[in-house]
């Protein structure tokens, strides 16, 4: 009997060549004659260029070219829009995407003022500092704020203000929530910036080969298709001289969807200008600038409540911090406007933001896309109404969770993906059940809790929920062959960057076909392979390309019993499809080989049926009506040393509902990346701008990640809950774990000074902040 | 971040060390376990016009008993100190701080000298010095001289060497009969920088009365910073809770001026300064008092 192997806890094919270092990553690519770039990056985060003193630069020995803005000619042109605006009836929305090199103004710190090409990396560092610059320094934009003041200088000289959208969205009427609620708390939250940290930079290696007319590009890209078609266009060029290739990627979450970075188009451009393959990997400062962020927004939110705690409606104003350019539109404000409804019902909303230009790196989504804030704000505006009204916070919850007979629930705003927000299903309060089962909340809160606070200890605990909306169109596509030597390919456009692609999608195809895990082999991310897609984005490879993978191994798997059938001269239904064979059903020695079959499917002589394609192949696309809705709760025991403010997580449970599980093991994979993420988020991980838009900690020894040792173990668990949107039932989990960190902290950071009064209502902290809070909730805990 | 251009000597004497530092004037640094060195240089904040390597000089390698106390050549491995037996019995104070820095790879290559040379505010080894009342001996070309940890550290990293001269030894003494030790520093992450941390040493007489206390500070100043005051607030004293108290609350407020940065402001520094205090001060007479009544 063939086991299934689609929800098993299968160990990842992928492993053993990460482990062991046999896996190409773009640094991996040689090629002989290759060149190495560097760029000059601006020391300003604010300044008008006047002169680039090139300073003999293309005389130093091992230089082979040096650009500036003024070099690249018509090619020069700001990036694309990579999503417009959302088809929202009020707002205002100003284009301004970055340039390949800048001209005439710098307006973040490290945007790229010129490229040097040379023979190593070493020569083109060299050669940068023969270059200089000479800038005339403008006042920055930092605040977000002072950014909207009447005399605030200018990110973008032809604007009138720095603003880069502002969008208003309700349902209902929050006018009359406020009017007919018992209480109404308001609060300002602040949400600050952090960098995604992937393992591996960024990195490009761009081949233009002249005889064969062919540009091949190598490329850290979460969307290589993409990347190709733009490049083609840029370069005038058919999409069929491009080939974009993703390979192994140290970690993408996000930032790596950003298109068109600078680096890719000028690698591409000025590797057909020399003839010579040219090298550029991002060094980790040059990471902390040209790799764009995520997460400055500031919040004043309100929330309405009746007495037993239901909640009538929540307002919310926002700043979002963009940086200096908005390539991504507002697909990260959208996504927090949006989160902030969460599991709950809320049948009135009112939520404006503004999109404000700031002299900083560029922002576009980083796990978690804006939700991190939506979950922050609501969560905390109930935990600080529970707080004042005196009802338990986790009843406050549970009485305003929408239960599951009111799914599909409409939200009726737009989403990121430009659709009505619906959640397509869900089923919250067992999930919570469990959290609290899984944590100890009763024993804890009960016994533990006051022993330990006798004995002098500081010790809190929290349980917070999200949404999370994932798995978003527009497409994707796979495409299934089972090849002569039995193996199975299978190729889609999405690329990988360690989500463990090569095992779930091939346990999908795994079972339709009836091959052993190991025998499909998955290609991802190669636009040679596989011509249509999108990327790895927003939690939607295993439900948009996972589907697709179905899809097209299901068509195979009709193609193999037809076949079969024929030869076995036995009914289809009579046939299985066990251990890389078709055998008719008691009768196992009646059986033929996948490979025989595909030989016969491909045949030398004879003919193919009129009205049936060669081979076992078959390509099949997805692409979903919306997207499915995820949901999870976090919950934590955290002890704070009250002397150092240093924290010690006791415990950490997720429960998490992303429909259907293709395999658990990489899911909690998953959740625990998520989950580091999350609490780098929470209390290690913030850039430190100075007022005139400086980074101060640009380097991972005063950036801090978490390491080993600050990451618990994880306990998980799953509650199934099917997407009714695809076939297979899933929705996404990528972001699930980094998402509702934040606002799980500051529940039990309060828990834990539940006695001092103090009320956390910015993320991250650190021993520092959470110091500087006590001791002011001490101050006015006794004024 | 690819270092500049700079020449590359691997001399296998210290007076060939010596002679290339000599020729190059002051333009040339010497490489001892280039944990700090290595990353500036890939910065570019420091571009030296030469490395001279000292890890292929045998005679820098040693840790052994001698006169003074524990005598400990310039290379030898941070790593070696926590590993060794001899450190342990004759510097126990320096032994049980040698976790405290950075990690284990880290201490594979780092050494005593490098450390103690470089002069960061934040690193133990130079607190640790001033608090054993470490002496160094420092060569140059044509001279030796030693110089006591107290004169070594002039500044914010910079030490009473000059560029030409390389230290070679540095002796840790012994700790005076009746002496209890301690050291602890708070990180936020333990490897990291500490944002504050503090050795001790208190010796007690037969009496039980504090003959002898020391206190000393990284991560607060310019240097390894000595609270003399709160030291000699527990000379002639019993080291009560209340006295330990009210010397870690003297040293935290009226001797360390410490600066803000992204990590700790002033006053979190000054709060953790007073708890660190506390914590070394209260282990350090706890030892003490097992010492004398054995």
């Amino acid at each position: 009997m063939s086991t299934r192997h689609f929800g098993q806890p299968i160990k990842r094919n992928e492993d053993p060549r990460l482990l062991t270092g046999r896996a190409l990553f773009t640094d991996d690519v040689q090629m002989a004659g290759m060149l190495h770039v560097a760029f000059l990056r601006s020391d300003l985060a604010h300044a008008r260029i006047r002169e680039i003193d090139l300073g003999g630069v293309q005389e130093r020995p091992g230089v082979a070219a040096v650009y500036t803005a003024d070099d690249l000619g018509d090619f020069w042109q700001p990036g694309p829009l990579l999503v417009p605006p959302p088809p929202v009836e009020q707002i205002e929305f100003h284009q301004r995407t970055q340039v390949p090199l800048a001209k005439e103004k710098v307006r973040h710190a490290g945007e790229a003022i010129v490229m040097v090409v040379a023979e190593s990396r070493y020569i083109a560092e060299d050669a940068l500092d023969d270059i200089y610059v000479d800038y005339e320094p403008l006042d920055a934009v930092v605040d977000l704020e002072a950014a909207l003041a009447d005399d605030a200088p200018l990110v973008h000289d032809d604007l009138e203000r720095n603003v880069s959208a502002s969008v208003v969205q309700s349902k209902g009427n929050w006018a009359q929530a406020e009017a007919e609620a018992d209480t109404v708390i308001r609060r300002r939250l602040l949400y600050d910036r952090g960098t995604a940290a992937a393992m591996e930079n960024r990195g490009i290696v761009a081949s233009w080969d002249e005889k064969s007319q062919q540009l091949t590009i190598w490329d850290t890209t979460q969307a290589p298709i993409a990347i190709r078609n733009g490049l083609a266009a840029m370069l005038g060029l058919s999409e069929h001289q491009v080939r974009v290739i993703a390979p192994f990627i140290g970690g993408g979450f996000g930032p790596k969807i950003m298109m068109f970075y600078p680096e890719e188009v000028l690698l591409a451009w000025a590797a057909l200008q020399l003839g010579r393959p040219l090298k550029w990997i991002e060094d980790r400062e040059e990471n902390f600038y040209a790799t764009t962020q995520e997460r400055g927004q500031v919040h004043d939110a309100a929330i309405a409540l009746k007495r037993d705690g239901t909640v009538l409606g929540v307002k919310d104003a926002f700043l979002h911090d963009a940086g200096a350019y908005a390539p991504y539109g507002l697909t990260v404000p959208i996504s927090s406007q949006c989160t902030i409804l969460g599991p709950y019902v809320i049948p009135n909303y009112h939520s404006e933001f503004v999109s404000v230009f700031t002299n900083k790196p560029i922002v576009t989504p980083y796990r978690g896309a804006g939700r991190q804030h939506g979950v922050f704000v609501i969560e905390r505006l109930l935990d600080i109404a529970a707080r004042e009204m005196s009802l338990d916070t986790m009843e406050v919850r549970r009485r305003n969770f929408i239960r599951p007979d009111q799914f599909p629930y409409a939200n009726e705003i737009i989403f990121q993906d430009f659709t009505s927000l619906v959640y397509d299903s869900g089923n919250y309060e067992p999930a919570l059940d469990r959290a609290l089962e899984l944590i100890g909340y009763e024993a804890f809160t009960r016994e533990e809790q006051p022993r330990r606070e006798a004995a002098g200890e500081r010790v809190g605990i929290a349980v917070v929920n999200y949404v999370e909306g994932t798995g978003i169109g527009p497409y994707e596509g796979a495409r299934v062959n089972v090849t002569a030597s039995g193996k199975v390919s299978v190729a889609t456009g999405v690329g990988t960057q360690g989500q463990g692609h090569f095992t779930s999608f091939a346990q999908i195809v795994a079972d339709q076909v009836g091959a052993a895990i190991e025998d499909v082999h998955v290609v991802t991310g190669d636009t040679d392979l596989f011509y249509w897609g999108a990327g790895t984005f927003a939690s939607r490879g295993a439900v948009v390309a996972g589907n697709a993978m179905h899809a097209a191994a299901a068509k195979v798997r009709a193609k193999i019993l037809k076949l079969a059938g024929d030869r076995l001269e036995a009914a289809e239904e009579d046939l299985e499809l066990v251990d890389g064979q078709v055998r008719v059903k008691g009768v196992p020695e009646t059986s033929i080989s996948l490979g025989e079959l595909a030989l016969e499917a491909n045949p030398m002589r004879g003919g193919v049926k009129p009205g049936t394609e060669p081979g076992l192949e078959a390509t099949e696309y997805f692409g979903p009506e919306r997207g499915a809705t995820a949901s999870g709760v976090h919950a934590i025991i955290l002890k704070v040393d009250p002397e150092t403010f240093l924290l010690e997580i006791e415990k950490y449970v997720v429960v998490h509902d992303c429909g259907t599980v293709i395999n658990p093991l990489i899911l909690d994979g998953q959740i625990q990346g998520g989950v580091a993420q999350g609490i780098g988020n929470a209390f290690y991980e913030q850039l430190h701008f100075d007022e005139n838009g400086a980074l101060r900690n640009a380097s991972l020894m005063d950036y801090l990640l978490p390491t080993a040792t600050d990451v618990p173990n994880i306990v998980s668990d799953h509650v199934v809950t099917p997407s009714p949107l695809n076939p297979l039932g899933v929705k996404g989990a990528g972001e699930a774990g980094a998402i509702p960190v934040g606002a799980l902290f500051a529940q039990a950071l309060d828990n834990a000074f539940r006695d001092i009064g103090l009320e956390v209502r910015e993320i991250p902290l650190s021993p520092n902040r959470l110091f500087e809070l006590v001791s002011e909730a001490v101050a006015e805990g006794a004024r | 971040m690819k270092p500049a251009v700079f020449d590359y000597h691997a001399p296998r004497t210290v007076d060939e060390a010596l002679g290339l530092l000599a020729q190059y004037g002051g333009d040339a640094k010497p490489l001892a376990g280039g944990q700090s060195l290595v990353p500036t240089m890939n910065f570019r904040l420091a571009q030296p016009a030469a490395l001279v390597d000292l890890n292929g000089i045998d005679e820098l390698f040693y840790l052994r008993q001698g006169e003074g106390g524990l005598r400990c050549g310039a290379m030898t491995r941070q790593r070696s100190v926590e590993n060794s037996t001899l450190a342990q019995r004759l510097s126990p104070l320096l032994h049980e701080a040698m976790p405290h820095i950075a990690h284990t790879q880290i201490r594979n290559r780092g050494t005593i000298g490098g450390s103690l040379a470089h002069a960061d505010p934040a690193a133990e080894l130079p607190a640790l010095a001033l608090a054993l009342d470490a002496r160094f001996y420092v060569r140059s070309l044509t001279d030796g001289r030693w110089i006591a940890a107290r004169d070594y550290y002039t500044g914010l990293f910079t030490t009473a060497m000059q560029p030409e001269e390389m230290l070679v030894e540095a002796v840790f003494p012994a700790l005076p009969a009746g002496s209890g030790w301690a050291f602890d520093e708070v990180a936020r992450q333990h490897g990291n920088y500490a944002l504050c941390g503090a050795a001790a040493i208190i010796t007690q007489g037969e009496d039980g009365l504090v003959k002898n206390a020391k206190l000393v500070f990284l991560s607060v100043g310019e240097g390894p910073v000595e609270a003399f005051q709160a030291a000699n607030m527990l000379v002639g004293e019993r080291p009560t809770p209340e006295a330990v108290r009210a010397a870690a609350d003297t040293a935290a407020t009226q001797e360390i001026d410490p600066v803000g940065d992204i990590h700790a402001g002033p006053a979190f520094r000054r709060h953790l300064a007073r708890v660190v205090a506390q914590r070394v001060l209260t282990r350090a007479a706890a030892r003490a008092s097992a010492e004398v009544s054995v």
